[in-house]
């Protein structure tokens, strides 16, 4: 993962790429005894390979037109000019690169899977760091995405859906560590809109606060499992707050920050990236929308994890509800240094118009500004009541959220039940993922597994190719033993042959 | 040009034959005895040979430790020999290889002990032949001679249906062999009319220029041969056959050394000998090494047998190969050899590792495994390790050819980059899923159960392997640095060739141009 964000050319950050591809599959795969377990590694490593076929072919494209591929001398030259012809294919290749890392539409289907490798695993790569790279490559690549507009705006379109579309599933999960893999994913469409719209640093700050509160909200939730002996499905959980005080609060307070409740370090950052979307000339008024409604499900579809799990009555099945306990210290201490990082995480970044100064996109300014109004110009200028007013708005759309989780699973249980009946298609459908993996499976994987099994090799290679082989050899063979007849080792034969060919030699003497 | 004064290159390959011959007076019993022996002579082999890598000078575009000898006066023939930065690594390759493969079939070799080793010894000789000879007929001796050995250890040793494996792996390279004798034949006496010498010396011919037309048939005699070995699709269908029936030794160095001579003989002779109708079939052959990435790596997906899985992956994998060489730029052709000799070590080491778990378990049908990784760690290590050079992950040997064959590949025509790239996911989707299947999952088969890990030889066997596979993968200028001169001169000479040959064709028309001209002036 260093090797991947400090190396200085794409070649080493490739290698640092697929490293951590690596870790990600074998650590998926720990406890591979399960078949299962087996089958989602090896589903990451080979969607991620997909992703990686973009990355090395922009590479490519990359080498083919500057001779180098290290950042600060392609990025120079572009920035002059050179080459510019080149770089819409070369930042769609590499974003179809980072949407297989870093979990986005097409490729996000290995995400969800992944949670069967062990918890903190989940936390640490499938969260906080190793799924963000693709954010940090299109961030990295920022000089390269501004001079193609074009890809920009794929950018934040597939950010934004991704963002939508995961939260959605979301919404009626069951199992804990699920809902929270589709929140990654949604979350990190979030920061490919930032980064689709220009704001770059938004983009790497909502990174960064996302990592303090999705690392603890997967320690939290490994922390009720480890508490239920392993068990993830949420209507199995219920009253869990007073046994497990530690995890419950810290997990609240995560769930705060990644609902965009005011004053959490979500909010700030999650704020940030909707504001940027709505004013910048690479967003628009639908990306923001979108944002906005998906910001919404957040609060939602967290407000009713953290209702299902922790409060209401105990569903925990009897054999194992003797035991449950709050974890040792060695779990609930990380939990607390985190949570105080997903509170206090997104002061490093309060707007302007709240006082704030914005220190994270100062930091990050003599990386992303001076090249950002080299190529774009300012910033047009805008009111800070606009600003307030928008962000006014994601407040109410997140208490909303909040508002109806509460409604449906602590005040009236019987609607959610009552509604999911209502809308049977559209629950289904959310209940099964859209089917993507099944599309995926009937498309894509069965057609070309039955193609080379039953054609291309049953087929093409050992009828076909290796038929004509054995066939020339059978055909001398036959050739042969026809042939051979003519030698029947009785004299009289051969003199009749020879007596033959005289006559037909001396024969065709005379007639000449 | 021989630095080292003593003839090194002919040492190193009548070594083998040396010891061929006195394992013919061990008695047939003391088999251990002539295990040891084999073993201490090929490793003999290949420390004498490091002198050769090391005191090469890869500054130098010249063939290097030059040994010639009248052979034959009459008719040309020399002994000639010598290595360059193409041949070199193939050298070292096959030195390399041969002891780990006797190490390797210590207790799978039961029956006929000495006829094996024999048979070994006398194939490296054959192999280092092909590598070192620039005389058209030594060469063509070595090529035919090696043969034989190689024969005899599928047809002996080999699974049930070694003899049709064996006679078709035979008639089948034959066939090709033939049509390349018409060739250098022609080539001969092609030579002789121009210059009035009979030579068959390799760098002798190089220097004259072939026209057009004649280029195009000796081309194609010579490609046909090397492209069955090699194999380029559709004449690959010999390989599943001779891998799956030959014991593990004669696998490994099946996959690992003599497919190499068919892309060899591409370097050596077509691309230099035949500039023009290399250009003309760049097209042909570029496409056919792209069907066989993409085919050959469909069909190891659908194989029920590890070993047939490993074979096809050849076919994947030496398509890569083809394509690097045919690229015709200093990247592809680099990293058609350095994918060349990695691919000797990843596929070699792979049908070590398919041999091991047959010896136990006398299956390599998939289906009869699952879960092998929990009583057999070391070995799913060094499975592991191997698999991820196989898909060329970065890091390892394999990224270093892949990638350069495919920047070399996209500098020159970015359609056949894009396409074969497909294979590099391929590549990850079967071996991933192979491994899955034989190592991961239940242990729920009991013959699995009580599976011994690797012995000390088997480690050994693979340690040295494994090696090479992280040098090459981390840090590969060493061995790109001895290729790098001779391929840029031999793609000045196919450059120049073909501008050669191009002048000779457009000549005419400048000269109808020129009286067009002058017609037009009265």
């Amino acid at each position: 993962m260093l090797l991947l964000v400090l190396a200085d050319n794409y070649l080493l950050m490739f290698v640092g790429w697929e490293g951590v591809g690596l870790c990600s599959y074998l650590l998926i795969g720990f406890w591979y005894e399960d078949h299962y377990n087996a089958y989602a590694g090896r589903k990451a490593f080979v969607v991620n390979r997909i992703g990686d076929y973009g990355f090395s072919l922009g590479m490519l494209l990359l080498f083919a037109v500057y001779g180098t591929l290290k950042y600060d001398v392609i990025f120079s030259q572009a920035a002059h000019g050179v080459g510019v012809w080149a770089l819409g294919a070369v930042t769609l290749l590499l974003f179809v690169g980072a949407t297989g890392k870093s979990a986005q539409i097409p490729l996000y289907v290995w995400l969800p899977d992944a949670m069967a490798g062990p918890t903190p695993v989940s936390a640490l790569i499938h969260a906080a760091t190793m799924v963000t790279a693709g954010v940090y490559m299109v961030v990295r690549s920022h000089v390269l995405y501004l001079l193609a507009p074009d890809t920009m705006l794929v950018v934040a379109s597939i950010g934004v859906f991704t963002a939508i579309f995961a939260a959605s599933i979301a919404l009626v999960n069951n199992d804990i560590k699920r809902v929270l893999a589709y929140s990654t994913i949604s979350q990190l469409g979030y920061m490919f809109v930032g980064a689709g719209v220009g704001a770059f640093a938004a983009g790497i700050f909502h990174l960064m606060t996302h990592a303090f509160f999705k690392a603890l909200l997967f320690l939290g939730a490994g922390s009720v499992m480890h508490a239920l002996s392993g068990e993830t499905d949420m209507r199995k959980m219920g009253g869990l707050k007073d046994k497990l005080p530690v995890t419950y609060w810290t997990f609240l307070m995560a769930t705060l920050a990644i609902s965009g409740v005011p004053l959490f370090s979500g909010f700030f950052s999650k704020d940030e990236i909707l504001w940027q979307a709505f004013i910048s000339p690479h967003g628009s008024f639908w990306i923001w929308l979108i944002g906005v409604i998906a910001a919404g499900f957040t609060a939602f579809y967290m407000f009713r994890l953290v209702y299902l799990t922790f409060h209401g009555k105990s569903r925990v099945p009897p054999e194992l509800a003797h035991h449950v306990h709050e974890s040792p210290p060695v779990m609930t201490i990380p939990l607390s240094i985190l949570a105080v990082l997903a509170v206090v995480g997104g002061y490093v970044g309060v707007p302007k118009v709240l006082g704030g100064g914005q220190h994270f996109e100062r930091f990050l300014e003599p990386v992303f500004a001076r090249n950002a109004e080299e190529l774009i110009g300012h910033l047009p200028h805008h009111s800070a009541s606009l600003e307030l007013t928008v962000m006014l708005i994601s407040v109410i759309v997140a208490f909303t959220g909040i508002g109806i989780a509460y409604l449906f699973y602590m005040k009236r249980p019987d609607l959610p039940v009552a509604l999911a009946a209502r809308f049977r298609g559209i629950y289904t459908l959310l209940l099964n993922k859209y089917y993507v993996d099944e599309i995926y499976n009937a498309l894509i994987v069965q057609p070309i597994f039955h193609l080379s099994n039953s054609f291309l090799w049953k087929v093409f290679d050992v009828k076909i190719v290796d038929g004509l082989v054995n066939g020339v050899a059978a055909l001398v063979e036959r050739t042969a033993q026809r042939l051979r007849r003519t030698e029947t080792g009785l004299v009289q034969n051969y003199a009749l042959g020879f007596l033959v060919g005289v006559v037909l030699i001396v024969g065709y003497y005379l007639v000449k | 040009m021989n630095t080292l004064g003593f003839p090194i290159l002919s040492t190193v390959l009548f070594l083998p034959l040396v010891a061929a011959v006195l394992l013919f007076f061990f008695p047939k019993e003391k088999e251990n005895a002539i295990r040891v022996f084999t073993l201490a002579a090929s490793s003999l082999v290949f420390l004498i040979s490091l002198p050769i890598y090391f005191r090469f000078d890869g500054g130098s575009a010249a063939f290097q430790f030059v040994e010639q000898k009248v052979w034959i006066p009459g008719f040309g023939v020399s002994y000639k020999l010598g290595v360059d930065g193409i041949s070199l690594l193939l050298v070292m390759l096959t030195t390399f290889i041969t002891p780990i493969t006797v190490l390797s079939s210590w207790t799978a070799i039961t029956k006929h002990v000495k006829e094996f080793h024999i048979s070994m010894l006398l194939l490296e000789m054959g192999m280092l032949g092909v590598f070192m000879s620039l005389d058209l007929v030594l060469f063509y001796v070595f090529w035919e001679a090696m043969l034989i050995p190689m024969y005899l250890i599928i047809g002996v040793w080999g699974g049930p249906r070694r003899i049709y494996a064996a006679v078709k792996f035979f008639i089948y390279t034959m066939v090709g062999s033939l049509l390349m004798l018409v060739a250098i034949l022609a080539l001969y006496f092609y030579h002789q009319r121009v210059t009035g010498v009979y030579t068959f010396d390799l760098e002798q011919i190089w220097q004259i220029g072939i026209p057009a037309h004649l280029q195009v048939w000796m081309f194609l005699a010579f490609a046909l041969s090397f492209a069955i070995k090699v194999p380029i699709f559709p004449f690959h269908t010999w390989l599943p056959d001779a891998h799956v029936e030959a014991p593990t030794a004669g696998s490994v160095i099946l996959a690992g050394v003599l497919l190499k001579m068919g892309t060899y003989g591409y370097l050596r002779y077509c691309l230099p000998l035949f500039p023009n109708a290399t250009h003309q079939f760049v097209p042909l052959i570029s496409v056919l090494a792209i069907i066989g990435i993409i085919y050959g790596a469909l069909v190891a997906m659908v194989q029920p047998d590890v070993k047939k899985l490993v074979a096809y992956s050849s076919v994947s994998h030496l398509g890569f190969v083809m394509l690097g060489i045919f690229a015709l730029t200093m990247q592809g052709l680099q990293g058609g050899i350095l994918q060349m000799i990695n691919h000797g070590l990843s596929t070699g080491a792979l049908f070590l590792i398919v041999g091991m778990i047959y010896e136990r378990r006398h299956t390599r049908l998939i289906a009869d495994f699952g879960g092998i990784a929990k009583v057999m760690p070391i070995f799913a290590t060094f499975f592991m390790i191997v698999t991820l050079s196989s898909i060329g992950l970065p890091g390892l040997n394999g990224f270093v050819g892949e990638f350069l064959i495919l920047v070399g590949t996209f500098l020159s025509n970015k359609v056949y980059a894009i396409v074969a790239a497909t294979g590099v996911i391929l590549a990850a989707v079967y071996m991933l899923w192979m491994f899955q299947r034989v190592m991961f999952g239940p242990l729920d088969k009991p013959e699995n159960q009580k599976l011994k890990d690797l012995s000390l030889r088997e480690i050994v066997v693979l340690l040295p392997v494994v090696l090479f596979i992280f040098w090459i993968g981390l840090y590969p200028k060493p061995f790109l640095d001895k290729t790098e001169a001779s391929v840029e001169a031999l793609l000045k000479r196919v450059e120049a060739g073909r501008a050669e040959a191009l002048l000779e064709q457009s000549s005419p028309q400048a000269m109808t141009l020129q009286t067009g001209s002058e017609e037009a002036t009265e």
